[in-house]
């Protein structure tokens, strides 16, 4: 099927969706997705940021589409005509449902720990106005721990239901919910159970912005001062292969490898991200390769992590790598 | 005197019970429709009819019936849409109330034609009442061979089931209705796919209104050709009109489609004027969502013809200055009426009812709903008026339903044909929290523009 | 912060209850007997005043599905009363068409005759009240219901306002 997403075409399967389509090409024409998820079923459709216009609806059928859709849950037709970037209405539209986003968002960046990885900041910062209009109250609910490794901070929660999906599809029960409705709408559970089994970590890694944090890393140290290394580990219970971000020597936190898009390429148990914090139980692979756009990129490798075990050879030539590419900028 | 199909006998002592009801005729079209039609003609009488879907969005029924997917082995439901909310709408609750059994009847020829085995009336939480009423009348009608299985002989089945709902404006939506009846929270689903692919328990189903469902009687029983015949244009048939408000007798009136609005608030054999010798200001011709209109759009359009309660007609005009016939909630507003406080009630009832799923509809009620209160106590901005145009135009169109356009159409009219009285509530704040702003020029006559 | 930590009292559904609910559940298709929850939290909190976290998760047991699903209904439907209320729930319908007719009048005299505010429960446990959302009777307002039969009362002024609240209470006392 032939697909054109702002002017440039793309052969995609049949019953890819537009976001999906618009990943293939890349670049700049791919509408950001704040709740799709695309290892998540079901995910998708709920913040609008995602929206495009559809100006052809297929080869069969041209009637573009009255309003914008939501590009992750829309399924390409042959010969379908998008507009993502060129289409001012989507602008638009896409800078209101930013703003929308943000008016009960706290805005509490500087003490945040997803502040350099978050994706309403990187959102705000691409698509969103440079100020607010909006002058009342916030919404603000209390921190509460779901389980001694989990906090939740609802007050910094966009409802994209991943972390419901999460506990659906990935864990083998779910106790923790949207509860209430309309803009009170919070992830609570309900009567206070720790939210605690073998994956329930991945609702912090599947969580676009700060509400679910990893307490284990929590004001440890700013993301874009540690320094992310691939690493992976014979686990009984999942892949084994994990990002782990240093401090000094020190590895303060294991997450999931994170595509481009901030989707974890698979899924990891709470033993390999909370249990398993020294160099010595993981095989180092190499520096997590990171966007040069990205704050994290910031961090220089200026010694070797690694005194503990044998030399890592690739490693500290990544590093000595990365080095010189920053000093000399 | 228009013509009453479904009516005829509301006043008719014991219309309510079985026996009564079928001494006038009643269950006339499921003995036509189950031994001398085939479904597809039924389809095919509702499609002439012309009947649009009564719940709000006038969609036409027939077409919709004809779009259910019809895959073998799988079973169809159809749904009953009871889940009336609408501010201004008490239609359905009326006719659930005083003349059940001819939900009922149109539910058995409607699911016969539909091909559905089992059928679920779904009422909003709060008709517990009409729940029991429709229960028993159920219960007649099983008792009588009209329900259940084997139905007259014909060896067609059918279970009717009545569901209530727990108290959510959004259920009226017909997937979160479905999400619902599922035992779900009511959270609309993200379309494609339709009901008619995939609705209830994933099987292909049709949601109706209860008004739609139950013009289906009529309709079998004179003839799609006989029906198409009342009304005017494409708005065929008789509709029921909820009046409410500022009104002499308020009350649901079944119209042809096409009596004149200023017949309609203002003859005896409907509203009979205004309440209290007062004037008119304003009206909600088709329940809270649809733009509301000053006195003198909704009796003239732009073009100084008399407007008509018809589906083109009320919505002559577009946006600029028409409004929409939506589910008949007729509100009036008389000239003590105040449109800021109205407008900021309308807010508060979408901030109240929005489901929270997607962000622009779950942020943006809050917000106007907020910006609306201070305006209306006295705490308002000159630019308030163009935020809540700006807010409203961010939500409408870019929502997963359309409880977030039903959210922004009434603020954005209100301001557009009441924009005066906005101001007035921010240059007058003191004023404006002890008095109204009154009729204004809102009811003068059109100014007639004319053309070259 | 939406999270129940004091302890609730335990809940027993009766038999007759539990009767009722086999009727609910046996109107949907094999496996759909989730279907059935919120018509059974109706009867649950007709039985009992109120929807009790113990009760939820008896109802989720009953029903075989998990205790959060039956929360997140709960809580997103208003009819459910998560905190125990007056024996007699005045719920006065507060969208437009009721207060062009006078409905802020009806609840500024409840709430003086009942001396409580929105959502309180009057010392002897009798009522509470509280303004809702359009109760699609916009032609007979000011209108107000209460269950668990939701008995509409129509076309409300002052005075029978009051009769009512005297009917209630003799009604309690017998």
């Amino acid at each position: 099927m032939k697909v054109t997403i702002d002017g440039i075409t793309v052969d995609v399967e049949p019953g890819t969706s537009i976001l999906n389509a618009a990943r293939q090409i890349g670049g700049d024409i791919v509408p950001p997705a704040m709740c799709y998820y695309s290892k998540l079923q079901g995910s998708g459709g709920k913040c609008r940021t995602c929206l495009v216009k559809v100006t052809k609806g297929s080869e069969k059928d041209p009637r573009p589409m009255p309003k914008l859709v939501a590009s992750c849950r829309t399924g390409v037709m042959d010969g379908m005509e998008v507009q993502n970037i060129t289409s001012p209405e989507v602008v638009e539209a896409r800078k209101g449902v930013v703003e929308m986003l943000l008016i009960n968002h706290p805005l509490d960046c500087p003490v945040c720990d997803q502040a350099g990885e978050c994706h309403l900041q990187d959102l705000g910062f691409e698509h969103g106005a440079a100020k607010t209009r909006y002058e009342f109250d916030r919404r603000t609910f209390e921190k509460i721990d779901i389980g001694d490794k989990i906090q939740l901070h609802m007050t910094r929660c966009i409802l994209c239901y991943r972390c419901v999906f999460t506990a659906d599809q990935i864990t083998n029960t779910r106790l923790h919910g949207i509860l209430n409705r309309g803009d009170h709408s919070e992830i609570s559970t309900y009567i206070s159970k720790a939210v605690d089994n073998d994956f329930s970590g991945n609702v912090i890694d599947v969580c676009p912005v700060g509400a679910l944090t990893d307490k284990t890393f929590r004001f440890k140290n700013r993301v874009w001062f540690t320094k992310p290394v691939e690493a992976h580990r014979d686990c009984d219970k999942c892949c084994g292969k994990v990002t782990l971000w240093y401090k000094g020597e020190d590895v303060i936190r294991v997450t999931g490898r994170k595509d481009v898009y901030g989707e974890v390429e698979e899924f990891i148990c709470n033993t390999c991200r909370f249990d398993k914090k020294k160099t010595a139980d993981w095989v180092i692979e190499g520096p997590r390769k990171v966007s040069h756009q990205s704050v994290i990129s910031a961090n220089h490798y200026e010694f070797t992590p690694l005194p503990v075990v044998k030399t890592n050879p690739v490693l500290m030539e990544a590093n000595k790598e990365q080095f010189e590419r920053e000093t000399r900028l | 005197m228009g013509r009453k199909l479904l009516l005829e006998h509301i006043n008719v002592p014991g219309i309510n019970t079985f026996d009564v009801y079928r001494s006038k005729g009643g269950y006339a079209s499921v003995e036509k429709a189950l031994k001398t039609m085939s479904p597809e003609a039924i389809v095919e009488e509702v499609k002439k009819s012309g009947l649009r879907g009564r719940g709000g969005a006038g969609f036409p029924t027939g077409m919709k019936w004809s779009f259910l997917a019809k895959p073998e082995g799988v079973a169809r439901y159809l749904v009953c849409n009871g889940d009336e909310s609408e501010p201004g709408t008490f239609k359905d609750r009326y006719l659930m109330t005083y003349i059940p059994h001819l939900l009922i009847e149109g539910m058995i020829v409607s699911s016969f034609a539909l091909g559905a085995n089992t059928s679920y009336i779904y009422l909003r939480g709060e008709m517990m009442p009409q729940v029991r009423i429709l229960e028993r009348a159920i219960a007649e009608a099983k008792a009588k061979g009209f329900l259940g299985k084997n139905i007259l002989g014909t060896g067609y089945d059918l279970e009717l089931y009545v569901q209530p709902g727990g108290g959510a404006y959004i259920c009226g939506e017909e997937t979160a209705l479905l999400e619902s009846l599922e035992g779900k929270r009511g959270n609309p689903r993200i379309k494609p796919p339709f009901p008619a692919i995939a609705g209830l328990y994933g099987c292909p189903t049709v949601v109706n209104n209860v008004e739609s469902i139950a013009a289906v009687v009529p309709i079998i029983n004179e003839g799609g050709d006989e029906y198409a015949k009342i009304g005017i244009g494409r708005s065929t048939g008789t509709k029921l009109i909820s009046a409410g408000g500022n009104l002499k007798k308020p009350g649901v009136y079944e119209i042809e489609l096409g009596v004149p609005v200023e017949e309609f608030i203002y003859s005896d054999e409907y509203c009979g004027g205004i309440a209290n010798g007062k004037r008119l200001k304003a009206v909600v011709a088709g329940g809270s969502s649809v733009p509301i209109l000053p006195a003198n759009l909704i009796l003239k359009t732009i073009n100084n013809e008399a407007r008509l309660m018809s589906y083109e007609s009320l919505s002559d005009g577009g946006f600029v200055s028409g409004t929409m016939l939506g589910s008949g909630g007729f509100i009036a507003y008389d000239e003590d009426a105040c449109i800021v406080r109205n407008t900021w009630n309308f807010a508060r009832f979408y901030h109240h009812e929005s489901c929270g799923q997607c962000s622009p509809c779950r942020e943006g009620t809050g917000w106007m709903e907020k910006v609306l209160h201070r305006l209306e106590y006295g705490h308002g901005k000159m630019s308030d008026m163009d935020l809540l145009v700006d807010v409203s135009k961010k939500i409408e169109g870019n929502t997963i339903c359309p409880l977030g356009d039903a959210a922004a159409w009434p603020v954005a009219s209100a301001i557009r044909h009441f924009r005066d009285e906005f101001e007035w509530h921010v240059t007058n704040a003191s004023e404006a929290t002890s008095r109204n702003y009154g009729l204004a020029h809102y009811a003068d006559p059109l100014k007639v523009v004319e053309t070259a | 912060m939406l999270r129940v930590d004091e302890a609730q009292e335990p809940v027993e559904f009766s038999p007759e209850l539990i009767t009722k609910f086999d009727e609910i559940v046996s109107r949907y298709p094999q496996g759909k007997q989730k279907s059935g929850l919120l018509p059974i939290l109706h009867l649950v909190q007709a039985e009992f005043g109120w929807v009790s976290a113990p009760a939820m998760d008896k109802v989720a047991e009953y029903l075989s599905i998990l205790p959060i699903e039956v929360y997140e209904v709960a809580t997103f439907y208003t009819m459910y009363f998560l905190r125990p209320q007056g024996k007699y729930v005045l719920e006065v319908c507060r969208t437009s068409g009721c207060c062009l007719v006078g409905a802020e009048k009806i609840m500024d005299h409840i709430e003086e005759t009942l001396g409580v505010k929105e959502g309180e429960v009057t010392p002897d446990g009798l009522f509470s009240w509280r303004g809702v959302e359009c109760l699609a009777a916009c032609g007979f307002g000011p209108v107000l219901q209460i269950g668990p039969e939701y008995t509409f009362y129509e076309n409300l002024t002052n005075e029978s306002v009051d009769k009512l609240i005297s009917d209630l209470k003799a009604k309690a006392k017998n």
